[in-house]
C-alpha cells in the first residue's frame, strides 16, 4: 500500500469542494471534550538520512540467528534457503499474504499453492491438505476442532505434554472458553508420552501426539494409532521440525487420522519467531470437515487446465453457520515460499538434508558427552536431544552468547520444571563440524 | 428449469415442506429429495449423509446436498434410525439429478413412529404447495 501525503494545495482544493473555511471546521461536529487539547505526542518529523540511521541502531540491539552459531531448535530451526527462494517470492505476482480474493484471476498464485499442497501430502503421507493456516499450533488447534466435531460423544481431546508448549498453550486458548475439554498425557522418564496412561484414558474424541517430541525424541506413532482404533478416537500427529519427514516414516503411513504442524523449516527464515506456517493434512474422509480452504486442478471448456478454489472456506462466504472454522484467513506468502522451498530441493535433496541434520546431531551429541555433559533420555531423536549439565553450565553459556555469539541450548526449566539442570540441543545443516568442535572445547573448559 | 406441472412427482410418495419425499418400502421407509428439489439446486456435485444407526427427530437436519449454485440442508420426513445410506452417492452424487426416486435415494430408516407418515403431503397437495 502506498502512503501519500496531501500538499497544502490538495487539501485546500478539497476544502473547496466540501464547503468547509479551514480543516479544523471539517471535525467540528466531534464534541469538543473528545478532541485531544495538546495534539499527538511524537517527534518532531526527521530526514530520511536521520530515520534510516535511527532505525539502524535499534536493529542494532537484535540479536539475529545469522550472526550467530545456533544450537536451538524447540520449534523454529536454522535451515539453509537457497537464494531463488527469496528472488521468487520478491515477485509481485506472489508478493501478497492471502489466496486473492477473486482467486480464479490469479492463476500462478493458485498453481503455486495447488503444487504446495501436493508436496504436503508427500511430505506427510496424507490424502489432502489444505492451503496453509498461520502456524503449527493454531493448526493443532483447527486438528483438535475436527476431532472434537465429528465425534458423536465424547467431548475431551488428550494432548501430549511433550507437544510444543506453546501449541499446547494455543489449543487450551481455543478450547477453555467452550463446553469441551483438553487433557494432558504426562510423559516418561524416558522422555516420551506414557502411552500407558492414554490407554487409561476414557471417552475422547482426538488424541495428539507430537513426533518427534518437543525434547527431540521420535515418539511409537504406530501404538498410538491402535490405541485411537481402540478408544475410537481420531488420531493427530504433530511436528514443529518438518525437515524430519525426509527421513522419518511419515504419521500418514503410521496411520495418523489427521496431521497438524508448523512448515517453517521449509524455506521460512526464524524472522524472530514468526510468522510460521501451519500445515493441516487429513484422509479424504476428512475432506469436508477441514477449514480453511482447498486449491484443485480442472480443466475450461476447451480442455486446458486451470486451477480454482475447490473448497472456498464456508468461513467467508455462505453457511457462515456451518464454519469449520473462525479463520479465514491463510499464509498464503509462507505456503508459497514452502512450496518454492521444497520444490527446489526436491525429494531427493529433502531427504539428503534431513540425513545431514540427523549425522551432525549424532556428532554434536557424542562431542558433548566427551565434553562432560551427560544424555537425558537413551531414545531415537531426529536433530534435537536433551543433555544433563553440570553446574555453572547457565553461566557459561550466557558467556557464550555474549562473547563468542554461541547459543548454546535452552534451557529446559521453565517448559519443565522437573527437567531442572537440562539443555536442549539441536544441530541443522547450518552448523559445521568446525562450530561443534569449538563448542564442545568451549563447553570443556 | 422445469415447470411446475411439468415435475415427475410419483403418486405412492409422500412429501414434505423441505422437498424430501419418502416412501414405505417393508420395516423401513426410504427418503430422498423430490424432482423440484433436484431441479432447482441443479447439477449436485457432493451429498453428505449420516452413519448408519444414527437417530433422528422428524424434521432433524440429517445431512446436506450441495450443488454447484448451493449447499441446502436436508430434513428428515419421520423420525427413526438410518438403516442403510445409499453409498453410491459418494461417487456419483448426480444420480440425484438423473433419479431422485430411485437410484437417487438419500437414507432408509427404521421408522420410530409409522403414524407419522399421516401428516406429509401427498402428490396433489405438494403440487398445490409449489403452486402456492
Amino acid at each position: 500500500m502506498r502512503y501519500l501525503p496531501h500538499t497544502k494545495e490538495d487539501i485546500q482544493s478539497m476544502l473547496e469542494v466540501t464547503g468547509h473555511k479551514t480543516l479544523e471546521n471539517l471535525f467540528d461536529s466531534i464534541p469538543q471534550d473528545l478532541k485531544s487539547k495538546n495534539g499527538i505526542n511524537i517527534p518532531e518529523a526527521i530526514s530520511e538520512w536521520d530515520l534510516n540511521a535511527h532505525m539502524e541502531h535499534l536493529a542494532s540491539d537484535n540479536i539475529a540467528c545469522r550472526d550467530y552459531k545456533c544450537f536451538i531448535g524447540a520449534g523454529s530451526y536454522d535451515h539453509y534457503i537457497p537464494a531463488i527462494v527469496p528472488y521468487l517470492i520478491s515477485r509481485s505476482e506472489f508478493m501478497t499474504a492471502y489466496t486473492p480474493y477473486q482467486p480464479e484471476i490469479s492463476q500462478g498464485t493458485l498453481q503455486g499453492i495447488y503444487e504446495f499442497q501436493t508436496m504436503v501430502t508427500h511430505l506427510l503421507g496424507m490424502d489432502i491438505a489444505t492451503a496453509s493456516h498461520y502456524d503449527g499450533g493454531t493448526a493443532l488447534a483447527e486438528a483438535a476442532l475436527i476431532s472434537l466435531r465429528t465425534h458423536k460423544t465424547a467431548n475431551t481431546v488428550a494432548v501430549s505434554r511433550l507437544t510444543h508448549p506453546s501449541h499446547r498453550q494455543i489449543v487450551d486458548t481455543y478450547l477453555r472458553p467452550t463446553q469441551f475439554k483438553v487433557i494432558e498425557i504426562p510423559c516418561t522418564e524416558d522422555g516420551i508420552t506414557d502411552l500407558k496412561a492414554l490407554e487409561a484414558m476414557e471417552d475422547l474424541a482426538g488424541i495428539c501426539v507430537q513426533s518427534p517430541n518437543f525434547l527431540g525424541n521420535i515418539e511409537d506413532l504406530e501404538k498410538v494409532r491402535q490405541i485411537a482404533t481402540d478408544k475410537k478416537a481420531m488420531m493427530v500427529a504433530s511436528f514443529t521440525e518438518a525437515m524430519a519427514y525426509g527421513l522419518l516414516k511419515n504419521p500418514g503411513s503410521l496411520g495418523a487420522d489427521i496431521v497438524a504442524g508448523e512448515g517453517q523449516s521449509l524455506g521460512i527464515s526464524k524472522s524472530f519467531g514468526g510468522p510460521g506456517l501451519g500445515l493441516l493434512a487429513g484422509t479424504k474422509k476428512q475432506m469436508r470437515n477441514l477449514p480453511g480452504r482447498l486449491i484443485g486442478k480442472t480443466t475450461d471448456v476447451k480442455g486446458r487446465p486451470g486451477y480454482v478454489l475447490t473448497l472456498a472456506t464456508r468461513e467467508q462466504h455462505i453457511r457462515r453457520e456451518k464454519a469449520s472454522s473462525n479463520i479465514c484467513s491463510n499464509n498464503g506468502l509462507c505456503a508459497m515460499t514452502a512450496g518454492i522451498y521444497m520444490a527446489t530441493v526436491g525429494k531427493i535433496g529433502m531427504r539428503k538434508i534431513a540425513q545431514l541434520n540427523h549425522n551432525k546431531a549424532i556428532y554434536l551429541k557424542k562431542t558433548l558427552i566427551e565434553s562432560g555433559l551427560t544424555p537425558a533420555f537413551d531414545v531415537p531423536f531426529f536433530n534435537e536431544f536433551v543433555m544433563k549439565v553440570p553446574e555453572g553450565f547457565d553461566q557459561m553459556r550466557r558467556n557464550l552468547i555474549e562473547e563468542q555469539c554461541i547459543f548454546a541450548g535452552l534451557d529446559l526449566e521453565p517448559y519443565y520444571p522437573e527437567l531442572k539442570g537440562h539443555y536442549l540441543f539441536c544441530a541443522t545443516e547450518t552448523v559445521s563440524k568446525e562450530d561443534i568442535d569449538y563448542l564442545a572445547k568451549e563447553v570443556q573448559s | 428449469m422445469k415447470e411446475l406441472n411439468d415435475l415427475n412427482l410419483p403418486e405412492d410418495v409422500r412429501y414434505t415442506e423441505d422437498h424430501e419425499w419418502t416412501k414405505a418400502s417393508g420395516d423401513h421407509v426410504i427418503v430422498g429429495i423430490s424432482d423440484y428439489a433436484q431441479d432447482q439446486l441443479g447439477e449436485i456435485v457432493f451429498v453428505e449423509l449420516p452413519e448408519v444407526g444414527d437417530s433422528f427427530s422428524q424434521g432433524d437436519e440429517f445431512g446436506s446436498v450441495e450443488s454447484v449454485k448451493a449447499v441446502s440442508e436436508i430434513y428428515l420426513p419421520i423420525s427413526g434410525e438410518i438403516a442403510e445410506i445409499n453409498e453410491s452417492l459418494e461417487d456419483a452424487p448426480e444420480l440425484v439429478n438423473e433419479s431422485c426416486y430411485e437410484k437417487g435415494w438419500l437414507v432408509k430408516i427404521k421408522p420410530s413412529d409409522a403414524s407419522q407418515m399421516d401428516n406429509l403431503m401427498d402428490k396433489t397437495a405438494y403440487l398445490d404447495m409449489l403452486k402456492g
